[in-house]
């Protein structure tokens, strides 16, 4: 800019006149609309064509009005109604019964009014790019940090030198690092367009090392038609570290991926390691047990509607006490006369979990049912550019650590895992010291159904819940138990574990469904050759 | 109780004694037409299916009110084939040979009709079939009332194409025969539109699959090379939840990288927490949103059979709609139920679609329908942002793959055949498989 004029009005007028040039550009769709006004194009919004909104959205963000970034922000996140008496816009605030009104202008009070009265601004994919776009030249130089961010990443790699003039406005006095980061990325991708080979080779200069996609694909971009040896050169050097760097992020993304497929194995095997693994039941309703786990979290969620983030902390104890009491019903009904004669306890838990699919299907609904995400389950958490971990994924794989480490105190470290221990390796000898070993089974096996509860809270999160849904996890359940070593919490986590990861690290170049088939083939040769997993127990137990 | 009164007793004996002899004599001389129902109402299909159950069981309520069919009432006959491929075979054999019923009305997966077609074939039973499908098939005994894939898989990526400028595609499926087949013939689609190899990625998953984390890191990288993405999803049933779910989580919106599904409808989003889903598109020949009278009347008088108004309707339900209707249409005109009579009547039939437009059979057994492409919004409904503008006729061999492109299905003489060659003009009869 030739003249100094003060900072902050000088962004003012470059986000104007950025404006100003989306307007001349997407003119042509919206014929005319260069008489509409502010409040013309107020009225255009409620239109149910979705070009007439394309070009009411347009004018307004180029009004040059205050209220024009609020509005639009609305109107994205789905807020904006119309009402139906008046045509006046209004802002819905989400509530159960009646709406809440608020004026889309200058945010008074209108009272409530009933779902029929007011109607939502439905909005399509074009209209979401061209209002995150608007909304980002309107406050790139909002206050907020978050809302600069957004406005920095959509500015990003657009070639429009006023945008570019406005980045470097704002870059002068961002202090915010994440920002700063996506500004001056979005200027060494301009630097990259330049006609002075210098101007090209500093660009090259700030983006090698940079994570973000945009930095690859400009370089990539300059490659396809750059003629300099020398910015080539440079150009290609940036590109092969870059390529390095991903590639190593992408290795440690892909073993995060395998401990969370893992941790989720874990989860659901290690209620079969206490009932099949300890006691030697096999146990075919364990994937029923981690169902009913999961529906408690759905009536939980039922039952606190409002209160969605917290429901998890509700739920995790309600499908311990749940599916632990059904444990014990079905142990101490079935289970408990057929010790001793695996066969047919197969074929009781079988029947047992057919029951129980059917029992919910009657009872609550053959349909899947809908387990909502806490709002901190969503998400991810960014490490860089090039790695992000999911948030529900991270913390289910913590919960499967605790889980383990708090059953492995109750089995080593209390009187219940003592008795627990004795009965499982010597039954007439505990009976004989006095260990009520029919209460024992009763509630070792209430803890096995139990932490299965636990474990359908936990797969609410990630998958559907539904009748069926116990089936998915049986076979990968006992496969878990057998490969890990029966008998063997340890051999249980390292099993899952193991087995995650060698999922994920063959899925890139197999395919999911070879993946699954190899690991299952592995397991077999495994067996074969460890007819006892990884951890075998020692000792007189063990051959009994 | 009070003593009863002689008089009432007797008023109403009489009258009940005249109802039963207005009644009797219709029913004993003419024995009901029967509809069997063959949909799995337990295992993995039933979510699916039972819903389609129901809606048979309505249009034959409906019809009856009108007063049967040739003066006959209709009768249902349901049998659950409990999504056991094989057990679809020996129920359709009950319902053709045991209960002897002049049309059927079934099936959902590919498989499950794969395995009913030989029986049908063999006994000459009539099916009709409601379920988007890969095409490539056309029986003489089958009548396809779902999209085949120049109605649904190519409109949607011409839309992709044309209207958002995509130019990388991911390809993404459960593992079976629909969406390879689908994928083989947008692949060859997509080549044949200039699209390169390494813009295309191909990817199966196994049915329930729910850890997408790799898979869709993977479009994620796909997308971030600097060219504008889709997802063509062909993944079944309930596994499009934990997809939809990841996708959300690792931060990848519908204005990034859209998805276009071709089994998520309404009914599969009653089931699910919507959110991560808004903005995703899906390509149906129906939606329940969509204004047209015809479509608010049936929504109706399925709330009102169903005794709930909160139940969604799709675009399968439909299909078994408009299937019924031609029946309906064809068995009057032949004035008989006849298997042969009612084949050869019912070929172009016409009827009103739900969405306006209207629904002929064509002679390859296939129907024309409208193709709209809707966006998934928070109330689980679809928003119709773009559609065809006239309706589609099914084309029962795709005219994108080597070896079906020169066939063609036509059940009217002289040619009554269901892959016939054009250019050397013969039929393949059951050879072409």
């Amino acid at each position: 800019m030739p003249t100094r004029i003060p900072l902050h009005r000088g962004i003012w007028i470059s986000s104007l006149l950025v404006l100003l040039c989306l307007f001349a550009v997407t003119r042509v769709s919206a014929e005319g609309s260069e008489t509409v006004s502010f409040e013309a194009a107020l009225i255009d919004l409620s239109d149910p064509s979705f070009a007439v909104k394309q070009a009411a959205v347009d004018v307004i963000a180029a009004s040059g009005d205050p209220r024009a970034a609020a509005l639009l922000q609305a109107l994205a996140a789905g807020q904006l109604y119309v009402r139906d008496a008046d045509r006046a816009l209004v802002l819905v605030s989400p509530s159960a019964g009646d709406y809440r009104l608020r004026d889309a202008l200058d945010g008074s009070e209108l009272g409530e009014a009933s779902r029929r009265e007011v109607k939502k601004i439905a909005i399509n994919n074009r209209m979401r790019t061209q209002l995150r776009t608007a909304i980002a030249a309107l406050t790139l130089a909002s206050p907020d940090p978050a809302v600069r961010l957004r406005a920095a990443q959509q500015m990003l790699g657009d070639p429009n030198p006023l945008v570019i003039q406005a980045i470097r406005d704002q870059l002068e006095e961002e202090e915010n690092r994440q920002v700063r980061d996506y500004l001056t990325l979005s200027l060494a991708l301009a630097d990259l367009q330049d006609p002075a080979t210098e101007i090209r080779l500093r660009g090259i200069d700030r983006l090698s090392g940079s994570l973000y996609p945009a930095a690859r694909n400009g370089l990539n971009r300059l490659l396809s038609a750059e003629t300099d040896p020398e910015v080539r050169d440079a150009a290609e050097r940036a590109r092969t570290h870059i390529e390095r760097m991903r590639s190593l992020n992408e290795a440690a993304e892909t073993l995060f991926f395998g401990l969370s497929l893992g941790s989720v194995l874990v989860l659901a095997a290690i209620g079969l390691a206490i009932t099949f693994g300890v006691m030697g039941v096999i146990n075919m309703a364990h994937g029923e047990l981690i169902m009913i786990g999961a529906y408690t979290t759905y009536l939980v969620q039922q039952a606190m509607p409002h209160w969605i983030d917290y429901s998890l902390f509700v739920a995790i104890p309600a499908a311990f006490i749940v599916a632990g009491l059904m444990g014990i019903l079905i142990e101490r009904t079935v289970i408990r006369f057929l010790y001793g004669r695996p066969l047919e306890t197969l074929l009781a838990t079988f029947g047992i979990s057919l029951i129980l699919q059917q029992l919910v299907r009657t009872t609550i609904s053959a349909q899947n049912v809908a387990v909502q995400n806490p709002s901190w389950m969503s998400g991810s958490l960014q490490i860089n550019p090039a790695l992000a971990l999911t948030y529900s994924r991270l913390y289910i794989l913590i919960f499967a650590l605790l889980v383990f480490f708090a059953l492995l105190v109750i089995l080593k470290r209390t009187a219940l895992g003592l008795q627990v221990r004795a009965v499982a390796q010597n039954r007439a000898m505990a009976r004989s010291m006095g260990v009520r070993s029919g209460r024992v089974d009763a509630l070792t096996f209430g803890l096995g159904a139990g932490v299965a509860g636990v474990a359908g809270v936990a797969l609410s999160q990630l998958t559907n819940v539904g009748p069926n849904m116990g089936q998915a996890y049986i076979i990968d359940s006992f496969m878990v138990v057998v490969f890990g070593g029966v008998g063997n919490l340890w051999g249980t986590l390292v099993a899952g574990l193991t087995l995650g990861v060698a999922n994920k690290l063959m899925e890139p170049w197999a395919g999911a469904v070879l993946a699954k088939i190899l690991v299952l083939v592995f397991i077999i040769l495994f067996i074969q050759k460890r007819p006892r997993g990884l951890f075998p127990q020692r000792g007189r137990a063990a051959d009994g | 109780m009070s003593k009863p009164n002689p008089i009432k007793t007797t008023l109403l004996s009489a009258a009940c004694a005249v109802a039963l002899m207005a009644l009797t004599p219709a029913q004993s001389a003419e024995p009901p037409i029967k509809v069997g129902v063959l949909h799995s109402l337990s295992g993995t299909m039933a979510i699916s299916e039972t819903t389609l159950k129901d809606t048979v069981l309505m249009l034959v309520e409906e019809q009856n009110k009108k007063g049967g069919l040739l003066g006959r009432p209709l009768e249902a006959v349901v049998v659950d084939p409990a999504s056991d491929w094989p057990l679809f075979a020996e129920k359709a054999r009950e319902l053709l040979t045991q209960d002897k019923v002049d049309v059927v009305f079934g099936c959902w997966t590919s498989v499950s009709r794969k395995s009913v077609l030989p029986v049908f074939e063999e006994l000459n039973g009539l099916l009709f079939y409601p379920v988007q499908y890969e095409g490539e098939e056309s029986s003489k005994n089958v009548f396809y009332t779902g999209a085949a894939p120049n109605q649904q898989a190519i409109p949607a990526v011409d839309y992709l194409k044309d209207e958002l400028g995509i130019e990388r595609w991911v390809l993404a499926g459960t593992d079976y025969v629909y969406p390879r087949t689908t994928n083989r013939i947008l692949e060859a689609y997509l080549k044949q539109n200039g699209v390169a190899d390494e813009d295309i990625m191909i990817d199966y998953t196994p049915f329930g699959h729910s850890d997408w984390q790799s898979i869709v890191a993977r479009i994620k990288r796909f997308g971030s090379e600097g060219k504008k993405t889709a997802v063509v999803s062909t993944i079944n049933g309930d596994a499009n939840v934990p997809f939809y779910k990841e996708l959300a989580n690792q931060g990848v919106t519908a204005d990034d990288i859209p998805v276009v599904a071709f089994s998520v409808g309404e009914e599969e989003l009653s089931g699910i927490d919507t959110k991560p889903l808004v903005g995703h598109l899906a390509a149906w020949n129906y939606f329940m949103s969509v204004d047209d009278p015809n479509n608010a009347e049936f929504i109706e008088t399925w709330h009102g059979f169903i005794k709930n108004d909160k139940r969604v309707t799709n675009d399968p339900m439909e299909a078994h709609k408009i299937g019924f209707d031609l029946w309906v249409q064809a068995v009057e005109k032949a004035g008989t139920t006849d298997t042969d009579a009612v084949q050869a009547a019912i070929i172009g039939l016409e009827t009103q679609n739900l969405t306006g437009g209207t629904a002929r059979m064509l002679p390859n057994h296939h129907i024309t329908k409208p193709v709209l492409i809707g966006e998934i919004q928070e109330d689980g409904q679809f928003a119709v942002v773009w559609q065809t503008d006239e309706e589609v006729p099914g084309d029962a061999w795709s005219d994108y793959l080597e070896g079906s492109k020169d066939l063609i299905a036509d059940w009217t003489p002289p040619i009554m055949c269901g892959n016939f060659n054009t250019v050397t003009q013969t039929c393949l009869g059951s050879e072409a498989e």
